[in-house]
């Protein structure tokens, strides 16, 4: 069904398409390669689409990346501990939340003297940041701030390189397909687009080349690598897992509650969809008393 | 209120002792009950519900929203993910509330079009047009305002780009810009006054609305034959013929709407408004949400601030005085040949106007360039040179491309372009030719088609139009 909607627009726009390209024959449009790069791809994630929903595996693993690599300098302020045992997320049992939670130190509150003062982290607990403030953030990464991730898969998107009369046909495919995941691809690029600089390119101090990042220069070193972290359920190490995992987690970040919200949309477009077609055969009854 | 007499029966002792006192009953079944309604009106004539529906649906998502949002700046951008994390069911509330103002505003822009095409704002529909266009206005600033509130980069750079056109009027811009902002710059005290007016404008449309259908009820619906209702045979009675259509056309709607709340809810936004608002770090692109899109061309379309303001503000404006520029008697344009074609293109220019208000001023549509690779820096400059020296003229330019090996510097010599400033001023230039030109003048010199002698004529053939009834 969903295959078939996707074909069928695909087949309008490209009929569009070849009268807006044959009408604009004799002038070639321009297309600057956009800053150079190669084109971002779509990735196939388990939670877009009309059936889309996290997967929980995937979600453990990506917290474990996340955990063990990320969190040295990128924080999750707007999450709480409680949240990854949430349903629709990595769904961690409660003792394994505890304990994550346990390792982290939360300033909460003073002592008799005024000074601030230190216990360990609660299920209750938003994610402590690992620097105290953006201005040591900086001062530890060589000037550059490394972003909060709670929203980081929402926050990024990427634009296709192709001619400008041809993206009316991507706005629809993209519509009906509901693609929403334009920044958990990016970060999939990002994560795996670390390469040897081209021939001729200075970097600046500390930078490193990236072929998607904006400017191809990013501050932050390649963060991960074949074997990176262990994974106890026996699923490859390589890098590319170990991007898609940690992209995958912060797609859940940025939007916990998706499981829930497809699941209710799925009812609420059946429902909508008897309800307008109940309407209809009342309509057309109706009329048919009247001609119009 | 059109007089046609209520067959309003009350059928028990309350609504009897009510209608002795406040007749509101007998009111809304003469307005939406027995309302005597074109009997050929087609789907356009459905929007006005689904713009009711809309409006509805903003209210209350809204003042659920209100509820959890903190209008300050330290806290508004973390209220609003609290309300997407922790209020329960909150996602929805607010993706509707948001998808809810791009389904409004197609709405909106559809129901316009409409009114545009059939002649809707002519004698004697002059007022319900004005009061639609004030609406239009109102939903401008509400959307806009509403946008705002998220405290997110574009919010925050929307909100300075805007407030910052106020600095063009003479003299007093300054200090004007700076009462509108409460400070010297846009702050907290913004941010709450943005929140308070945004929970006061849909009010004000509320009652726009109710004056927009008062207006409608005392002239009645015009029709796709734009020939006004002459017997009774020309009409059906609101219930239950429209009732059903525009329950049936709204749910169609509907669909669409929860489409994009369940499965595509931050398609029409832009990534930007996921990080937290930023006073020291301007975006790359300052982009307004898409309804705003062809405005916003215009607005750039201009060199000069002061004049591209004013422009903007005429884009809307004109509308209101329409109903005299157009100088036809014939309302429909399925009856004016000559205007048909000029309505298409100004449609096809509203579109494209959008699509230029989405780009960046200097980018080209068309261009025709030869471009030669060097890989250094120096070689190329060295060949611009060299052109140069033959041809003073020549549009060069150096650019520099990094791919996975090297980097190359591509000389790029332009012979010719369509820029998007250059189209966006011929597509605004058609905007008001449209409107002062075409519309006074087509009037004037069109021939029109044959009107049908009644709407049941239309409907029915002539013959079996004379027999019935
Ligand atoms: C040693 C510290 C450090 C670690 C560890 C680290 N990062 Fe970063 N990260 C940074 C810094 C610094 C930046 C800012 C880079 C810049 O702006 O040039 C950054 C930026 C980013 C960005 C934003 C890029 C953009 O488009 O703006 C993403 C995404 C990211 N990191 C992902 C990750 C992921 C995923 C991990 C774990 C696998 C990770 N980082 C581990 C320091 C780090
Ligand atoms: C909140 C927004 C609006 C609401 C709720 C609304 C509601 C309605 C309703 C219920 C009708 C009657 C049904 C119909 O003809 O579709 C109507 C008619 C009309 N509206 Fe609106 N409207 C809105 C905005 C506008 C705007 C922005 C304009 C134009 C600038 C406009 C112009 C008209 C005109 C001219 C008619 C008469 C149409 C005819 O009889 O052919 N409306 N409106």
């Amino acid at each position: 069904m969903k295959l078939k909607l996707s074909d069928f627009l695909k087949c309008m726009s490209a009929s569009i398409s070849v009268l807006m390209v044959t009408s604009l024959l004799a002038v070639t449009p321009a297309q600057a390669a956009g800053g150079g790069g190669p084109e971002i791809k779509r990735q196939v994630w388990s939670f877009n689409g009309f059936f889309g929903k996290y997967n929980k595996a995937q979600l453990q693993r990506g917290f474990g990346v996340y955990k063990e690599v990320c969190a040295a300098c990128h924080g999750l302020k707007l999450l709480s501990y409680r949240n990854l045992v949430q349903v629709g997320g990595p769904e961690f049992s409660k003792e394994q939340a505890l304990a994550i939670a346990k390792e982290a130190t939360i300033i909460d509150g003073v002592d008799e003297d005024g000074e601030p003062k230190e216990r360990e982290g609660k299920l209750s607990d938003r994610f402590a940041s690992p620097f105290k403030n953006d201005t040591q953030a900086r001062a530890s990464n060589n000037g550059a701030l490394p972003p909060d991730f709670s929203v980081i898969a929402k926050a990024r998107t990427y634009h296709r390189h192709v001619p400008w009369y041809t993206e009316p046909y991507y706005w629809a495919y993209d519509m009906a397909t509901g693609y929403e995941e334009k920044g958990v691809d990016y970060l999939y690029a990002l994560l795996t687009g670390y390469k040897t600089p081209p021939r001729g390119m200075k970097l600046g101090d500390g930078m490193n080349y990236n072929e998607v990042f904006p400017g191809h220069q990013i501050a932050m070193a390649a963060p991960l690598s074949e074997d990176a972290v262990e994974y106890a359920d026996g699923t490859p190490t390589s890098l590319n897992q170990h991007a898609k995992d940690v992209s995958a987690f912060l797609a859940w970040a940025s939007e916990p509650h998706l499981n829930a919200r497809k699941d209710l949309g799925k009812r609420v477009l059946i429902y909508l969809t008897i309800l307008a077609l109940l309407l209809f055969l009342a309509k057309r009854s109706l009329w048919a008393r009247v001609k119009h | 209120m059109s007089d046609h007499s209520s067959t309003y029966e009350p059928t028990n002792g309350f609504t009897r002792w009510l209608d002795e006192r406040l007749p509101i009953m007998r009111l809304m079944h003469g307005q939406f009950i027995d309302f005597p309604t074109p009997r050929n009106l087609n789907y356009l004539w459905t929007f006005g519900a689904i713009l009711t529906f809309c409006l509805a649906i903003q209210l209350i998502t809204g003042i659920v929203l209100a509820m959890h949002f903190i209008p300050h700046g330290d806290f508004a951008f973390a209220s609003v993910e609290h309300i997407m994390r922790d209020v329960n069911w909150g996602d929805l509330i607010r993706y509707t509330h948001f998808v809810g103002a791009s389904m409004f505003f197609l709405a909106a822009y559809i129901h316009m079009f409409r009114g545009l095409y059939f002649g809707s704002y002519k004698s004697p529909r002059e007022i319900i047009w004005i009061l639609g266009v004030l609406i239009i206005l109102c939903m401008i600033i509400t959307a806009f305002m509403g946008y705002s509130l998220v405290w997110g980069q574009m919010s925050f750079w929307a909100v300075t780009v805007i407030t910052n056109l106020f600095t063009a009027i003479p003299i007093v811009g300054e200090s004007i810009t700076q009462w509108i902002w409460g400070g010297y710059s846009v702050g907290d005290p913004t941010l709450n006054r943005l929140f308070s007016l945004h929970y006061l404008f849909p009010f004000i449309i509320v009652a726009l609305v109710a004056l927009h259908i008062w207006a409608l009820h005392v002239v009645g619906s015009n029709n796709p034959t734009g020939v006004e209702p002459k017997t009774e045979n020309d009409s059906v009675s609101f219930y239950p013929y429209y009732v059903i259509k525009d329950s049936f056309a709204t749910m169609v709607f509907a669909l669409l709407f929860a489409w994009f709340v369940f499965y595509a809810p931050n398609y029409l936004g832009h990534s930007d408004n996921f990080i937290e608002a930023n006073p020291l770090q301007t975006p790359p692109h300052i982009v307004p949400e898409w309804y705003f899109l062809p405005f916003y061309a215009i607005l750039r379309a201009i060199p000069d601030k002061l004049l591209g303001v004013v422009t903007m503000m005429a884009a809307i404006c004109v509308l209101f005085i329409i109903p005299w520029l157009d100088t036809s008697k014939i309302r429909s344009t399925r009856y004016r040949p000559l205007l048909k074609p000029f309505f298409w293109l100004f449609v096809i220019t509203c579109l494209v106007l959008g699509y230029c208000g989405a780009k960046s001023p200097d980018y080209r549509f068309v261009e025709m360039a030869d471009t030669q690779k060097y890989t250094s820096k120096a070689a190329a400059v060295s060949a611009k040179e060299e052109i140069l020296s033959k041809n003073k003229h020549a549009d060069l330019e150096i650019i520099e491309s990094i791919n996975s090996k090297e980097i190359t510097y591509d000389l790029k010599n332009t012979k010719f372009k369509l820029t998007n400033q250059v189209l966006s001023l011929l597509l605004t230039f058609y905007y008001f030719a449209f409107f002062f030109a075409i519309m006074p003048i087509v009037g004037l010199i069109e021939t029109p088609h044959k009107l049908p002698g009644s709407i049941a004529e239309s409907v029915l053939g002539k013959s079996s139009a004379d027999k019935a009834q």
